[in-house]
């Protein structure tokens, strides 16, 4: 086990976490108003009609599919009698129709940003670098996984993979589990990595405030106007900008 | 009884003679900003025709408001909790930037900056969506005067509740105006279908509004509000609607649509209702049943039992008296002549509408009758099938008796102030044939047609002691918003904190006046704000760059 991969494996996971718990913390303090999907549906809505909903419940599975894979130690699902062939082939099976759907989705809606008028214009730099970064960790993810699976016999990340992640929150971290994973795996992780620390300070936020609170509360909201988070806040502190113009 | 008040409007459609002023001016206060280009939280639609956008009062299509379950209960008819959170990555039911119309500039640049030659340069129109040359095909008020019509007017979903007879040919067609604000429902499908729980109604005054820090862009609402009266800005990925002007209203001033409308005809005043019948008046299964449904909600504020029950439920004593003096109270209960818009959409409208006798009069007229006297007006009224059952598809869910007995009053009221303006005795019998008194006949004539300000206008006051806590004041306007006009936050176009709307128009408006050059784009995050622009140069952002530098 060398430096490098004590950067890549305690470090680099740590480094990632921090930003985007902190991240999301300031974002949500000091940017509430930022915080929003700024759905381009109003200028266009035939592929994104396709596009959106196949990423997105997409990576709804994949994610599911991570929690399952990542955070469920082996042994947990072996004691519940499913044994490891059929783990493998229901998660490769699931997770490579989930990440096609995903990828498709994915390609679908880059090719409307980039081609729709409108959608282009409206597109900022903070969402083509999340992009790039979104499309890359997809597309290495399914990577591994189709590569492991059919060029080899497949590859049991739930021996290395998962306890390195566990371990990371568990605040004891094993960077030599994951020193001699296959190099796509690897990859796969570290572009995750990088996507995490960016991820609070794009459009992606909008999935920490998925509206899962709406399947419970009343329909009607009302709100009274004295209410501490009603309406314009005051002016954050701060500094004034020196010039204006 | 739980007593709740509501700020609420009646318009008098008689008087309205269809000139935009209080769109343009609201417009001017609140949507004159890039992304809410297309934004009319005012709009002022020729009947018939097909409204703003297209056809919204479509609902097989749109989907908006409430409907009746089988077994009798309410549901939002685009569907409940499940399917909302199901449809929320492509919301299917989402009007396109074309059901609205492209906004857009003219090049006016080129009027300078053409080289001599034989013909007068043109401006020619671009849009402001994707800053391509386009071809104005539509706007918010295309069809204004039944421009158009009869091509265009067939495609009006009211009118075609009632086409049958209807004849488009010009000697036969009616057409009056129908200015629209956000209803301010008591039941409201727009916060129902909000997802975040952003939107919300105020508990004090019932003014439904868009929390801008809440808002995560899934567009429900707009989907939601059968009058489409939520509208998505396109530049910040927020929801935004019509606030019946709270700041103004706080410090008892009328809104802008209401204070700047030419005719004087829009009146604003509370009414309190009782919060927990709302849902059952709503559900209730005959449609024609609703607006009577709606009036039995609402409470008579001189009734002690109400008072008493107003003042349990934490009314101030100014706003108690407030609502007693209320100009829509008295619209509504005591003569009767104002009518909800749509109830059939069970949300409970709470902006009401006299409705037009004009049209009745004008058809009256062409025939070569006398149109103001109260036998042949009356007579008209109960013949002319046409007028009427289109006035009750949009006041009454097509139940044509309420409209008649209001046309009928309103013609009352014509003949018998015409008897007192000629100097004739006062006919009592023209009053009586109305349910009225001449007294009364009168007293409803000062309120609509002398109008005093105070009468139009019965505005309580927000309390001076929650006054630190009012959400945008008007006069503690602070003008030290970070960012100025617009807003430009590291994470998109509009990320960072909003500045209150008057900051950031007043910013943009300073800017333009002082400024030597025209707005750089880098400062307008590559959109040019237009109503703010003054013609001056081709603002870089104005259109996608070129590629040979200029
Ligand atoms: S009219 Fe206004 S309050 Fe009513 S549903 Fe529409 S947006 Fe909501
Ligand atoms: S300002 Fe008044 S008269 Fe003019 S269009 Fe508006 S409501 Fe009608």
């Amino acid at each position: 086990m060398n430096a490098l991969d004590t950067l890549l494996w305690v470090v680099a996971p740590y480094l990632a976490l921090t930003v985007f718990v902190l991240g999301h913390v300031w974002r949500y303090r000091y940017d509430k108003f930022g915080w929003t999907t700024r759905s381009s549906q109003m200028y266009e809505s035939r592929l994104l009609r396709i596009g959106s909903p196949l990423f997105h419940f997409g990576i709804l599975v994949v994610l599911l599919g991570h929690v399952g894979g990542l955070v469920i130690p082996k042994t947990w699902t072996e004691a519940a009698g499913i044994g490891e062939e059929a783990y493998h082939l229901g998660a490769v099976v699931l997770g490579t129709i989930a990440g096609v759907c995903t990828i498709a989705g994915l390609a679908i809606l880059i090719y409307r940003r980039r081609t729709v008028g409108p959608v282009f214009t409206a597109t900022t730099r903070n969402d083509k670098l999340m992009y790039a970064l979104l499309a890359l960790t997809i597309v290495l993810g399914l990577a591994a996984t189709l590569v492991a699976n059919v060029l080899g016999g497949g590859y049991d990340y739930r021996t290395t993979v998962s306890p390195w992640f566990r371990s990371i929150f568990i605040l004891q971290p094993e960077p030599a589990l994951m020193a001699r994973v296959p190099v796509l795996f690897q990859l796969h992780a570290a572009s995750a990595m990088v996507l995490f620390a960016v991820w609070p300070f794009t459009r992606l936020v909008h999935m920490l405030t998925a509206p899962i609170g709406y399947l419970t509360r009343p329909y009607i909201v009302y709100r009274s106007r004295d209410a501490k988070t009603a309406g314009t806040r005051a002016p954050r502190p701060g500094w004034d900008p020196i010039t204006r113009r | 009884m739980r007593v709740m008040a509501q700020l609420a409007m009646v318009m008098n459609l008689d008087k309205c003679i269809g000139c935009h002023t209080c769109s343009v001016t609201c417009k001017q206060a609140w949507t004159n900003r890039s992304g809410v280009e297309y934004v009319w939280f005012n709009n002022v639609e020729t009947r018939p025709g097909q409204g703003y956008p297209r056809t919204y009062q479509n609902q097989e299509k749109w989907r908006g408001g409430w409907e009746l379950s089988r077994r009798g209960r309410l549901r939002l008819k685009a569907g409940g909790r499940l399917r909302k959170l199901a449809t929320i990555f492509a919301n299917p039911l989402m009007p396109s930037i074309q059901d609205y119309y492209e906004p857009w500039t003219y090049d006016y640049d080129r009027l300078f900056s053409a080289p001599a030659q034989q013909d007068t340069p043109v401006a020619r129109p671009r849009s402001l969506i994707t800053g391509e040359p386009t071809k104005i095909t539509w706007s918010a008020n295309w069809d204004d005067n039944l421009a158009g019509a009869p091509k265009l007017t067939a495609a009006d979903p009211v009118l075609a509740k009632v086409s049958d007879q209807v004849k488009l040919e010009f000697e036969q067609a009616f057409m009056f105006y129908l200015p629209r604000i956000c209803e301010h429902c008591l039941n409201p499908s727009c916060v129902a279908s909000c997802p975040s729980g952003a939107m919300y109604k105020r508990s004090e005054d019932g003014i439904v509004l868009v929390d801008q820090d809440r808002c995560r862009g899934w567009r429900m609402c707009v989907t939601g509000c059968p009058y489409k009266k939520v509208y998505f800005n396109h530049r910040t990925g927020k929801a935004e609607k019509c606030t019946f002007c709270y700041p103004r209203v706080e410090v008892g001033l009328p809104t802008v649509c209401s204070e700047t409308c030419v005719g004087r005809l829009r009146y604003l005043g509370l009414i309190l209702y009782d919060v927990d019948r709302v849902a059952q008046a709503a559900s209730v299964p005959d449609e024609k049943a609703l607006y009577e449904a709606q009036k039995s909600v609402m409470l008579d504020p001189h009734d002690p039992e109400v008072i008493a029950a107003a003042r349990a439920s934490g009314i101030p004593e100014d706003w108690l008296e407030a609502a007693q003096r209320s100009p829509i109270h008295k619209l509504i209960f005591e003569y009767g002549v104002a009518l909800p818009l749509h109830p059939e959409y069970r949300t409970m409208p709470m902006v009401w509408y006299i409705p037009p006798l004009s049209p009745v009069v004008d058809v009256l007229a062409g025939t070569g009758h006398d149109g103001e006297a109260a036998g042949n007006l009356f007579g008209a009224i109960d013949t002319l099938r046409i007028p009427v059952a289109y006035l009750a598809e949009l006041f009454t869910a097509g139940d044509p008796e309420p409209v008649r007995a209001v046309l009928r009053r309103l013609a009352a009221m014509r003949s018998y102030m015409r008897e007192v303006n000629l100097g004739r005795p006062r006919d009592e019998s023209i009053a009586t044939a109305v349910g009225m008194t001449g007294d009364q006949v009168e007293e409803m004539y000062r309120l609509l047609a002398i109008a005093a300000y105070d009468e139009r206008y019965v505005i309580p006051t927000a309390h001076a002691e929650r006054a630190e806590a009012l959400e945008e004041s008007v006069t503690g306007c602070s003008l030290d918003y970070e960012g100025g006009p617009g807003m430009a936050g590291p994470f998109g176009e509009a990320s960072g904190m909003p500045a209150p709307v008057a900051v950031e128009s007043f910013h943009a408006l300073r800017e333009r006046q002082t400024a030597d050059e025209p707005e750089r784009a880098d400062e307008l995050r590559g959109r040019v704000n237009l109503l703010n622009w003054d013609g001056k140069g081709i603002p870089e952002g104005l259109f996608p760059s070129r590629k040979e530098k200029r």
